[in-house]
This record gives C-alpha cells, sequence and structure tokens, in this order.
C-alpha cells in the first residue's frame, strides 16, 4: 500500500501545506458581480480556518456530521476544509434534493449543523427541522431574504467567521492542536448515492482513501500545478468532490466556480479549463448547440465548416481503430485546423483543455467521436462513489469508443464468475454509514462488487456492458445484455429509446421508439405525409429506415465476441412513446422493464409468433389527466 | 422633505381629457415600505393614475404631495429626481442595446459629469462608471439576470424584458416605484418568479411600491393593501381581505348596471 507523509496525511493539512508553499498562488476563484475574484491558498486555509473555530465556537465536536448544501461556492469548500480539520465530517447533499430525500439524508446521516448557499436552502432545512432532531445550527452564506428570519439556530456565515475570530484570541492553540489529532484513516466525507431503489446509502471515504487515488490519477494523467477547473457539478458527486477538491489540493492547480448555473457554458469560454469532466448528457447537449449554429450559417459556410468536420472524424474513426487515416485527409486536416477545428474549440471554451472525461453512462460514438476529432482529448473514465470515483481511465494514446479504459496504479479488477466486475484499490471505501448489511453485499474480503457486468479484453481494456442485474441468457444459453444492445440501437439519431426482450427466449427480440424530431424531419425532406406519431410510427418507409439501423446494430454486434449471439432477430415499432406519465419510464428515462413486460406482452408474445402484424387498442393518460385510446396496426419485422 | 406621515399623498385629484373624466376626484395614501395594489376594470383609471403621479400628465384639480412636499405639477424628469421610478405596461426597453447598458441607463440622473472627461474617460469620470457599474451589477446578482448581460435586450424573451425593465427601475435606486402590469403576459412560472422579486426588492431595499396588477391571485397573495378603481373613482381601500369582501368591489367585478 503506498505510504502517505505523516504532516500531509489530511487534507485540511495539504491546504495548510499549499498555503505555506504557495501563499499567493490562487487556489479557487469565484465570478461575482460579473468579475472573476480570486482566493490565494493562503486566504482558502485563512478562510478554512475562521470557518472552522466558528463551528468550534457553538460546539462541533470531533465526528459530528455537517451537511454541506448548495451550488459549487468557494465558501462551500472552505466549509468542507474546515469540518475535516475539526475531525467533523462533511455531508454533501443535492442543492435540487426535495424535501424528503433531504430530510432523510440530513436525519440520517445525524447531522448537527449545515453550511448552506442561501435562502432557498434554509427555506427547505426549517421545513424539515422536524424530522431532524440532531439538526441544531443552519449556516448561511447569502442574506438575502434572510433578515427578518428569528429561528434558532440560524447564523450567517459572517457571523460565524467572528467568532471564529474571538475563539483565535481566547484559545489560540486550538484550531493547531484539533488540526494534528487528524488522521489518513478518519472518515474524510460521507457521499449519499441515491440508487434506483430504496433510500440514498451514506458512503463513507477516508482521506487516504482520496490521497492515495486523488495522486495516481495525477500521476497517470499527467496533471500539474496550473490546471484550471471548472466546478459546476453538484458538490455531493463523488466526481466534484475529487477533482475540484482532492485534487485540486493534492496538484495545487486551481479551481473555477461559474456565476450561476444559468452562465456555466458562458464562464466555460472564459476560463478556458486545462482540465475538463461532464457526464454525457452535457457533451451531448455541446454539439447540439454548434450543430444549430451551423445550420444557421450562410451556405458556403456550411459546406465549408461540413467537409472539414466530416474529413477530421473520418480520421478520428480510423484512428479508434488502429488504421492509418488516409494521406489526403491528413494533408488536409491543418488546413481545416485553422479554419474549422481551433476556432471551433475557441469557441467552445475547449482550447487549452488537455484532459477531459466523460463518465456516468454510455456515450454515444458519434459524440465521442465529434469531440476527439476536433483535436479534445476526451477519455472515458470508470468508476463509482464506493472506489473514491475512480476505477478505470483510457490512456493517452490508447483510447478505444468501446471500452472504459485499462485500471489505474493500484487498482485491480477481475471478473466473478456470474460475469459481475469486482475491483480491489487503496480508494475504496470503508462502508456505508450504518447499514452494515448493504456492506456486507457490496464490500467482499476487500473487493466491491460493482453491479455492473463486464468484461477485460486481450489488452487488458475493461469493458462494462450493462448493469449486472439486467445481464440474463437466451433460452439457448447465449448471454444477453438488454441495455448494451439497446444503448447501440438508441446511438442512431432516429430511435428515441428501446426495449430488449430475450430472457429465456429462443432470441432476441426489440420495441423501439421512434424520435419524432428526426423521423418527422426525415419524412418531411422525402414527401412522406403523416398524420400523428402513431400513423408516422407504422409508415412503411419509416419500418424500413428502421430496418436499416437495427440491421447496423447487428453488424456491429457480430463484432463482439462475448455478445455476438445475442443479434435482434424481430422488431416492431411502438405506436406510442413511452412516458413517465404512463409509467412506461423513469422522469430520469430509465426503461421500467417489469412494467413493460406486462403492459405490452401481448405485443411480446406477437413477436415470438407467426404473425406479420398485430392489432393494438392502448390507454394513455394525457398531461391534464385525461385519458384516451390509441389504436393501430403494429407491423412486426424479422431482420434479414 | 420629512420621514414621518404617507410617501405619497394624492389628494382629490381629476384628470380630464376634454369631455372625458379619467379620474374624478381620486385621493390615495402610499405609506413608507408598503406595497399597495391599485385594481379595477378595464378603464377604471390605473394607468392614468400611475401617469398622474409619475408626472406624465397634470392633474386638473387636485395636489400630489411626495414625503410631505408638493409636487403637483413636475414633468417627469423632475419626478425621478425626486426618488420615483416605473416601469411601463408594454416593455419600453432599448431593444438594441445590450441588458447591461439598458440597466445603465437607469442611472443616468445619478451621473454628474462634464464633456472631457468622459470623453477621456479619466479621474472621476472612471471612478463614477465604475461605481455605477458596481451598482448595476448589485441588481443583476439580485434579478438573477448574470447569463443575459450582454444579450440584446430586443432578443429576450417577454418575461425576462419585464425583469430588465425592473432592473433598470431599480437602478435609480427609487423611493417609491410604480409597476405598470409587472405580470401581464407571463406564465405561471414567470409569475411567481416575479412576484418573488417584487417582495424581495421591497424586503430587501425597503422600496414602497405601487403596482397595477390584473391577476387576484397575485395581488392578494403579495400587496399589504388594496385601491380599487372603477369609471375613474375609488370605490374602495383597504387590506386584501377587506377588499375581497366589499360588496361595492364585487358589484364593480362581476358586474351591476350603470347609470
Amino acid at each position: 500500500m503506498p505510504t502517505i507523509e505523516p504532516g500531509l496525511d489530511t487534507f485540511p493539512k495539504l491546504v495548510r501545506a499549499n498555503a505555506e508553499r504557495w501563499p499567493s498562488r490562487v487556489a479557487i476563484r469565484e465570478k461575482n458581480l460579473g468579475i472573476w475574484q480570486s482566493f490565494t491558498w493562503r486566504d482558502y486555509f485563512t478562510r478554512a480556518r475562521r470557518i472552522a473555530l466558528g463551528l468550534a465556537s457553538l460546539g462541533l465536536a470531533r465526528g459530528d456530521k455537517v451537511a454541506i448544501i448548495g451550488d459549487n461556492r468557494p465558501e462551500l469548500y472552505w466549509a468542507v476544509a474546515a469540518t475535516q480539520a475539526l475531525g467533523g465530517v462533511p455531508v454533501p447533499l443535492y442543492q435540487d434534493a426535495i424535501e424528503k430525500e433531504l430530510a432523510y439524508i440530513v436525519d440520517h446521516a445525524e447531522a448537527r449543523f449545515a453550511v448552506v448557499e442561501d435562502q432557498e436552502q434554509v427555506d427547505k432545512l426549517l421545513h424539515v427541522r422536524a424530522q431532524c432532531p440532531r439538526l441544531e445550527f443552519i449556516v448561511y452564506d447569502d442574506a438575502r431574504g434572510l433578515r427578518a428570519y428569528s429561528e434558532p439556530g440560524l447564523i450567517s456565515l459572517a457571523e460565524l467567521e467572528e467568532r471564529g475570530d474571538k475563539l483565535a484570541i481566547s484559545q489560540p492553540d486550538y484550531f493547531d492542536a484539533e488540526l494534528a489529532r487528524g488522521a489518513a484513516d478518519d472518515v474524510a466525507i460521507i457521499c449519499y448515492t441515491s440508487g434506483t431503489t430504496g433510500h440514498p446509502k451514506g458512503t463513507m471515504l477516508t482521506h487516504r482513501n482520496m490521497i492515495v487515488m486523488g495522486r495516481n490519477a495525477i500521476a497517470r494523467e499527467g496533471l500539474r500545478d496550473d490546471e484550471e477547473v471548472l466546478a459546476y457539478l453538484p458538490m455531493a458527486w463523488v466526481g466534484d468532490h475529487i477533482f475540484s477538491y482532492a485534487q485540486s489540493i493534492l496538484a495545487g492547480f486551481t479551481v473555477n466556480c461559474p456565476e450561476s448555473v444559468a452562465t456555466v457554458l458562458q464562464n466555460l469560454k472564459e476560463i478556458g479549463p486545462t482540465y475538463f469532466f461532464a457526464p454525457p448528457r452535457i457533451w451531448e447537449n455541446l454539439l447540439t448547440n454548434v450543430m444549430i449554429r451551423i445550420e444557421d450559417a450562410a451556405r458556403p459556410k456550411r459546406a465549408l465548416v461540413r467537409f472539414f468536420l466530416d474529413l477530421a472524424q473520418a480520421m478520428e474513426r480510423a484512428r479508434l481503430q488502429d488504421r492509418t487515416p488516409a494521406a489526403w485527409r491528413r494533408l488536409l486536416y491543418p488546413l481545416g485546423e485553422a479554419l474549422v477545428y481551433g476556432p471551433l474549440r475557441d469557441n467552445l471554451g475547449m482550447r487549452r483543455i488537455r484532459v477531459a472525461y466523460t463518465a456516468g453512462e454510455a456515450i454515444g460514438p458519434e459524440i465521442f467521436v465529434f469531440f476527439r476529432s476536433l483535436g479534445i482529448n476526451v477519455k472515458q473514465l470508470y468508476g463509482m462513489t464506493e472506489s473514491s470515483a475512480l476505477v478505470a481511465i483510457q490512456k493517452d494514446g490508447d483510447v478505444r469508443l468501446d471500452t472504459v479504459g485499462t485500471p489505474l496504479p493500484d487498482v485491480e479488477v477481475r471478473i466473478s464468475e456470474q460475469g459481475e466486475v469486482l475491483y480491489r484499490s487503496p480508494g475504496v471505501f470503508v462502508g456505508y454509514f450504518k447499514n452494515d448489511e448493504a456492506t456486507r453485499r457490496t464490500l467482499q474480503d476487500g473487493w466491491v462488487r460493482s453491479g455492473d457486468a463486464g468484461f477485460l479484453d486481450a489488452a487488458g481494456h475493461l469493458k462494462i456492458i450493462d448493469r449486472a442485474k439486467d445481464v440474463s441468457r437466451l433460452a439457448g444459453g447465449t448471454i444477453f445484455a438488454p441495455k448494451y444492445v439497446e444503448n447501440k440501437l438508441k446511438f442512431s439519431p432516429y430511435v428515441k429509446e428501446a426495449v430488449c426482450i430475450g430472457q429465456d427466449r429462443p432470441f432476441v427480440t426489440a420495441l423501439i421508439n421512434i424520435d419524432l424530431a428526426a423521423v418527422g424531419n426525415w419524412a418531411e425532406r422525402r414527401g412522406i405525409a403523416y398524420t400523428s406519431y402513431t400513423d408516422l410510427s407504422q409508415r412503411p418507409e419509416v419500418s424500413d429506415l428502421i430496418a436499416q439501423e437495427v440491421a447496423r446494430v447487428n453488424a456491429s454486434l457480430l463484432e463482439d465476441q462475448v455478445l455476438k449471439g445475442a443479434r435482434i432477430r424481430k422488431f416492431l415499432i411502438l405506436h406510442k412513446e413511452l412516458d413517465p406519465d404512463d409509467e412506461e419510464i423513469t422522469r430520469t428515462r430509465k426503461v421500467r422493464r417489469g412494467f413493460i413486460a406486462q403492459k405490452y406482452a401481448a405485443l411480446i408474445e406477437a413477436l415470438y409468433g407467426d404473425a406479420d402484424h398485430v392489432a393494438v387498442q392502448a390507454q394513455v393518460s394525457y398531461e391534464d389527466g385525461r385519458t384516451g385510446t390509441i389504436r393501430a396496426d403494429v407491423r412486426i419485422r424479422e431482420t434479414a | 422633505m420629512t420621514d414621518r406621515g404617507p410617501l405619497l399623498e394624492v389628494e382629490s385629484v381629476t384628470v380630464r381629457f376634454g369631455a372625458l373624466t379619467a379620474l374624478h376626484q381620486v385621493s390615495l395614501e402610499i405609506q413608507r415600505g408598503e406595497i399597495l395594489a391599485i385594481i379595477g376594470p378595464n378603464g377604471a383609471g390605473k394607468t392614468t393614475l400611475l401617469n398622474v403621479i409619475s408626472g406624465f400628465y397634470q392633474p386638473s384639480e387636485g395636489r400630489i404631495r411626495f414625503a410631505g412636499a408638493d409636487r403637483t405639477r413636475l414633468r417627469p424628469p423632475d419626478v425621478a429626481a425626486l426618488g420615483i421610478a416605473r416601469t411601463f405596461q408594454n416593455v419600453a426597453l432599448f431593444k438594441g442595446m445590450s441588458v447591461l447598458d439598458n440597466i445603465m441607463t437607469g442611472r443616468l440622473l445619478k451621473m454628474h459629469g462634464n464633456i472631457l472627461t468622459d470623453a477621456l474617460w479619466w479621474g472621476p469620470a472612471r471612478a463614477q462608471e465604475l461605481a455605477h457599474r458596481a451598482a448595476v451589477e448589485r441588481i443583476i446578482d439580485f434579478l438573477e439576470i448574470q447569463a443575459i448581460r450582454k444579450t440584446p435586450a430586443g432578443t429576450l424573451p417577454y418575461g425576462l424584458q419585464k425583469r430588465v425593465e425592473l432592473a433598470r427601475a431599480l437602478a435609480a435606486e427609487p423611493q417609491l416605484l410604480l409597476l405598470d402590469e409587472p405580470m401581464a403576459g407571463m406564465n405561471v412560472e414567470e409569475k411567481e418568479d416575479m412576484c418573488r422579486f417584487v417582495l424581495d426588492v421591497n424586503g430587501e431595499f425597503g422600496t414602497t411600491m405601487a403596482l397595477i396588477e390584473h391577476d387576484m391571485g397575485v395581488v392578494m397573495d403579495i400587496s399589504d393593501r388594496v385601491a380599487v378603481l372603477d369609471y375613474g373613482r375609488k370605490i374602495a381601500d383597504g387590506t386584501p381581505d377587506q377588499v375581497r369582501k366589499d360588496q361595492a368591489v364585487l358589484d364593480a367585478y362581476l358586474g351591476v348596471a350603470h347609470e
């Protein structure tokens, strides 16, 4: 196990060391009143100490939990360091959590203190206070709208820091003594993760977890002390805690807090980060913005941009498959760089990016290739809260479309007999807070059960195929991973949603939802008339279009050693969109398989029968609560 | 000026346009720090009343006192200089100018300079502009419009334009803010936002406000007092609860034959 220097074994101690080493270097910035305000490492440490002493004056004892709620603000990062300095445990919460969720976590974590951003969070906490009897003090940063509040235990950050200053005079050695008592194996943070079922679980990570894993990733990725990152993802997400807190302190690089949620893209452009992370959803939005602006450009410009974007993407595809791109393309690339790629990167605020990650979900190959082809070093990262966010990252120069890269230093990965990914590393959490049963289920002999099904390919790359509980076998024994196939279908712009069926069946079938905007546009350009979603979905031309997409997915499955047996044999296009109001998918757009199997039983049986069409009648709920009936004759297609 | 007594007193004001009497003997007081809603059916004289207060119309009879001093016959710029700002029923922004510049125009009356230093952006001129910009930024922050700071006002959705108008009025740091249908044409979410901002402005800056509004839900929620106009006359004045039960008000809204 890697060693940690004794004076540098907790994050607040590391902050103190940074303050001594780089007193006037910028640690964190925040855009406030239209101007980027900078705070040095000395400021970082001084403010953390003042906040810590303020909390101590209110009676914070070692082991006490402090809820942290708000957008990414320097003050909240300082509050995290302050809490850790006293041996307390910060518990960051999602700022948009609904009251029920907030009440559950604040109560379950036994938080005595909460440090929050503004009135919105104060109001929520006051509302659920009755359910959280242990919560004594609420500290707020932004006093707007709170002057008239007289609830007990409510105190502004400014007042808290003044109390801290008084304590610093009366007990000058208190802070240093408390700081010295901290050790590497103390719990540094509890991150609550929301599962798809049951209550959120509080994952406990120690300083050692994050110091070792943070350093390993810094070394592997070659991160420097002059990186700039934008802290815009929720503080409650372990990724933000690692990138914007732990790694920033370990490497000494600068964190930038955007002005507001609405200004993130502008701020991205202003800062021009060198190190950047985003879930696939954000990469997708960025790409859509670019495409819309290209559509609006004058025709010659549009043609030029399209030509060079296609050229770069063809080159990137070749590179990802270890082929050498065509010579004429390589010759023209520098011209494209001058005319298109460079200016576009600049416009996105990505000119300076050296390392960027996508994580959390599978990313569409088109999106991934698009950004890489512009010369932005986007890589896939695999990890979860239980592993301090880090398990595997694609190495520079060894990036593939369909893997999440190789395990980081000190991380061991193996695959269980059931095909589940297991890992062991210095970053592995110590347990779920007050939930030994869940800990025992997840953490066995130091190995974490990831819950994901996957395998290691010949080159040692980890490939994730699906959630383990969804992976099953066809009647013939072939492995079948529904989400893996569905994702491949959904990467088509014409497919909005897909549900694959195959467990204990002779072959795989799919229920497909077309994307109304994309298919509608496609139909208009071809002069295909339609009246409604149902009508469009059952047009023979649309059926042919989707058949091509299914054939493409089947062809790509054929390349896959493990999953090639699970090709789609038959499919049908659903006559209505899957909708959360009809309980077919969740609000976060996760397919509810059980419900769909029941609701569409007749359609599914037809897919495994001999008929080539089936008549359906379906109940739908409208937004105003009324219900109606849709009738359609659904065509069943067999793939070639 | 004194700090006691009502901020604004309208005493028996009558406004005639030729043969038409738009306001007839209307008396009204606006207390310091309150939110007063002025309601009434279409054509009741609500906007005329606001226009008289802001100096756009001159009363045919009656007096208007602001902070204890008579100011019946002032022109709009003088009224603005006294500390009365307003927004308009139809958005009246400079459409080609950025949001920031639009709000800056709200500070014009507070700027003092001379051509030479302003042209060179030197010395006091520079310090002054920075101070005004800082004040405007505080308002931008307050109304949460950071993301559109540099956007031309004309390209914004309607609800945001209304918010920018409020920002410009606030930039003048008024003692009395007149809002003419601040929520007209907004969707529910925009209305909720606007209500919160009106309450926040009142709570944070202590700004006295008179607003014309048609949405009774909004009126009952945010105002301290409600004045009701009908055919140019004031027919009721009291707390939202009192007004809601007032027979004259019910008649005016439900329709009773007038002679």
